[in-house]
């Protein structure tokens, strides 16, 4: 079992023909991902990889029955691209795309609150969701890990495929890489929540990086509503302090945003947290194996 | 990109919203000048990218250009929170009848923007905040409505303001609102709002954050970038496209993804625990995905070139990027540095992982680069980069 991403998910690519595109594309071929096609409305009814191309995302959803979206295009198109993913009430959008700016993310997100929330987006700038053995849908490498029955949600591409390598031998049911980004579609809380419901996971990574209150609130979450075990990690322990401009992010968040603050936050609710990635693979190794 | 408070000002003008008069002054002498121009009282307000100036001392009113030129003596040079005051506003001073705070900010906790607004405005906003929150109105604004002048009066209204303020705090709130949107702000803060004795709404202070994400359709913004306060290293390692930042330890970091970098800082730090000297990281180095010979070589010339450097760690994960491409690049970097007369002389700790890991482990293993250790996990290594880092110091 696994979590928003199965063996069934039909998987197109918005920004097929790009680069970056093209070259995900392939590798989630070679991984046995089912991507059925692809989005390009200047190459519409060519095909790329050996897979249509189509001129709209409802469009190829309706020839191909895709149920995921894998997002490709540059910063500047993303806003749009997401837009119409949200129309077309795709059922995951998957947003790879690095550097897009805070309105537009604001403004698609809000866009997506106002057409009732029936597309699940992850992202932006996030590596994507992988359900090892049944699908992948962005950029993480499949070979790296086994399917299994820990559940992952991370802040940073690098540091999830470290997790993964290192807990190969339990493998995952799903790693979910949710992004960076002060903005983003699917939170902590969301897969924690998801992962909880998954009767095919057993144990919940969970890693954060400084910055924002998105862990603090997800100790929160966990407290109330999760009972299976959850480690975690907090990137950014020694970063220096950002130099905060103005009062105005005190006042919303309430929370310094320190890796500490995190920490002890997670810890309160009987989180552990690992002090570096290979304490808290051998936190999770220590779980799995009195299970 | 935090704005200076002038800089803030600037765009506020830009966009129609009434400041005071003002000019900026790097030294005494030009403070004085840009005093006689303005005549009669100003304030001196140093420009740094901090806040609580105005409790640390660097604001302060003159009343001729006799004594602005004192006050900036005093200022210009001065610490605030680690910043060193290297320029001045001189200010035309305005007639306060009363301070209100008013701001746009992403909220990231509801993904929404907000819009802060109090009458209760000036030094103290974060205590009042604190001790009195129902005198803090926090208006969520959904970016696809926006704002307008009508929304602009409720929200100036919700924040307690008087009656007779109303029109001119939503005409700035409104014009506000276009900066936020147009220059692609994450922040706008004006602290304070004043009514002025005239009856004037007007922006007394100004912060401003730009999103940098957003510089490929904000062109006009390269001009607000302090050169003068950017590292030399920094600075070289943007321009070589490299996610650098200069930090004041010795034991030079690369790695790829920023999460996996941060996480070796951390790790570095503490392994340095135990080190004569504490050694920490030197900088912070992410290389990203595609570690290819001349992003490694640009790389590991950026971290080499900072003298406080005794040792250097590089740590991959191999996930997209395959460790034999990472090792190839650490061996084309040596030699590319040897070849332009920069050989690497000092200690290399490498671990790899992932991807190709032990293929790469064993191309670097033939090429016994000098200074070049291979360790196996990513604490150890830490370790061994803090050991040879306290042995180099």
């Amino acid at each position: 079992m696994a979590i928003w991403l199965t063996e069934k998910s039909r998987i197109i690519v918005q920004g097929i023909t790009g680069s970056e595109g093209t070259k995900h594309t392939v590798r989630m071929l070679a991984s046995g991902a089912n991507v059925v096609g692809g989005v390009n409305p200047r190459k519409a009814g060519t095909t790329h990889e050996g897979l249509p191309v189509f001129a709209t995302v409802a469009e190829a959803m309706e020839k191909t029955k895709a149920d995921v979206s894998v997002i490709f295009v540059p910063p500047a198109f993303t806003a749009s691209a997401v837009k119409e993913a949200i129309d077309a009430e795709i059922p995951l959008a998957v947003v790879i795309t690095e550097g897009v700016p805070i309105h537009d993310t604001t403004e698609f997100w809000a866009y997506a609150v106002a057409k009732g929330n029936k597309t699940r987006i992850i992202g932006p700038n996030c590596p994507g969701i992988a359900s090892p053995g049944a699908s992948n849908a962005g950029i993480i490498p499949a070979d790296i890990t086994t399917p299994g029955r820990i559940g992952l949600v991370s802040k940073s591409g690098t540091l999830t495929y470290q997790l993964m390598y290192e807990l190969r031998d339990f493998g995952f049911s799903t790693a979910v890489g949710i992004g960076g980004d002060p903005v983003i579609g699917t939170t902590h809380i969301d897969a924690l929540q998801a992962f909880q419901d998954d009767p095919g996971t057993d144990a919940i990574v969970m890693i954060g990086e400084i910055g924002g209150d998105a862990e603090e609130r997800a100790a929160a979450y966990i407290e109330k509503n999760v009972t299976k075990p959850v480690v975690a990690y907090v990137a950014g322990f020694t970063a220096p302090e950002g130099k905060t401009m103005g009062h105005a992010g005190a006042i919303v968040s309430g929370s310094a945003g320190t890796a500490q603050a995190k920490k002890e936050a997670l810890e309160k609710v009987g989180v552990r947290v690992g002090k570096t990635p290979s304490e808290t693979a051998r936190l999770m190794r220590e779980i799995m194996q009195n299970r | 990109m935090d704005l200076f408070e002038h800089q803030a000002k600037e765009l506020f003008a830009a966009y129609g919203i009434p400041v005071p008069r003002g000019i900026v002054a790097h030294t005494v002498a030009e403070a004085r000048a840009a005093a006689e121009q303005l005549a009669g009282r100003v304030v001196v307000k140093a420009q740094v990218k901090t806040g609580g100036r105005g409790k640390a001392g660097g604001v302060k009113v003159a009343d001729d250009a006799n004594d602005a030129e004192a006050k900036a003596k005093a200022i210009l040079g001065m610490d605030i929170k680690g910043h060193t005051v290297h320029k001045v506003l001189i200010e035309e001073a305005s007639d306060i009848a009363e301070e209100y705070y008013f701001s746009f900010l992403l909220d990231r906790a509801n993904r929404t923007f907000l819009a802060i607004c109090s009458a209760a405005g000036g030094m103290d906003i974060e205590e009042v905040a604190h001790t009195a929150p129902e005198k803090v109105a926090k208006i969520p604004v959904n970016p696809i409505d926006g704002i307008d002048r009508a929304r602009a009066r409720e929200i100036a209204q919700a924040g307690g303001l008087p009656e007779k303020s109303l029109d001119g705090a939503a005409e700035l709130i409104e014009r506000l609102w276009a900066v936020f949107v147009d220059e692609d702000a994450s922040l706008v803060e004006v602290n304070p709002m004043i009514l002025a004795a005239d009856g004037q709404v007007k922006a007394l202070d100004g912060k401003v954050t730009l999103d940098a994400n957003a510089d490929f359709r904000q062109k006009d913004h390269e001009v607000f970038v302090d050169k003068a306060a950017e590292d030399p290293l920094e600075a070289r390692a943007k321009e070589k496209h490299l996610n650098y930042v200069k930090l004041d330890g010795n034991v030079g970091i690369i790695g790829n993804g920023a999460g996996l970098v941060m996480s070796t800082l951390d790790v570095v730090a503490y392994a340095g625990e135990q080190f004569p000297g504490s050694p920490k990281p030197a900088n912070f180095l992410d290389i990203g995905g595609g570690a290819s010979a001349e992003v490694m070589a640009n790389g590991l010339e950026i971290i080499l070139s900072d003298p406080a450097v005794k040792s250097v760690f590089v740590n991959v994960f191999g996930g997209i990027t395959a460790c034999d491409a990472v090792a190839d690049g650490i061996v084309s970097a040596f030699k590319l540095l040897g070849d332009r007369g920069e050989a690497v002389t000092r200690p290399l700790v490498v671990r790899l992982d992932g991807n190709n890991a032990a293929l790469g482990r064993e191309i670097l293993q033939a090429a016994a680069l000098p200074g070049v250790e291979l360790v196996d996990t990513m604490d150890d290594a830490a370790k061994r980069a803090a050991e040879l880092a306290a042995v180099g110091a």
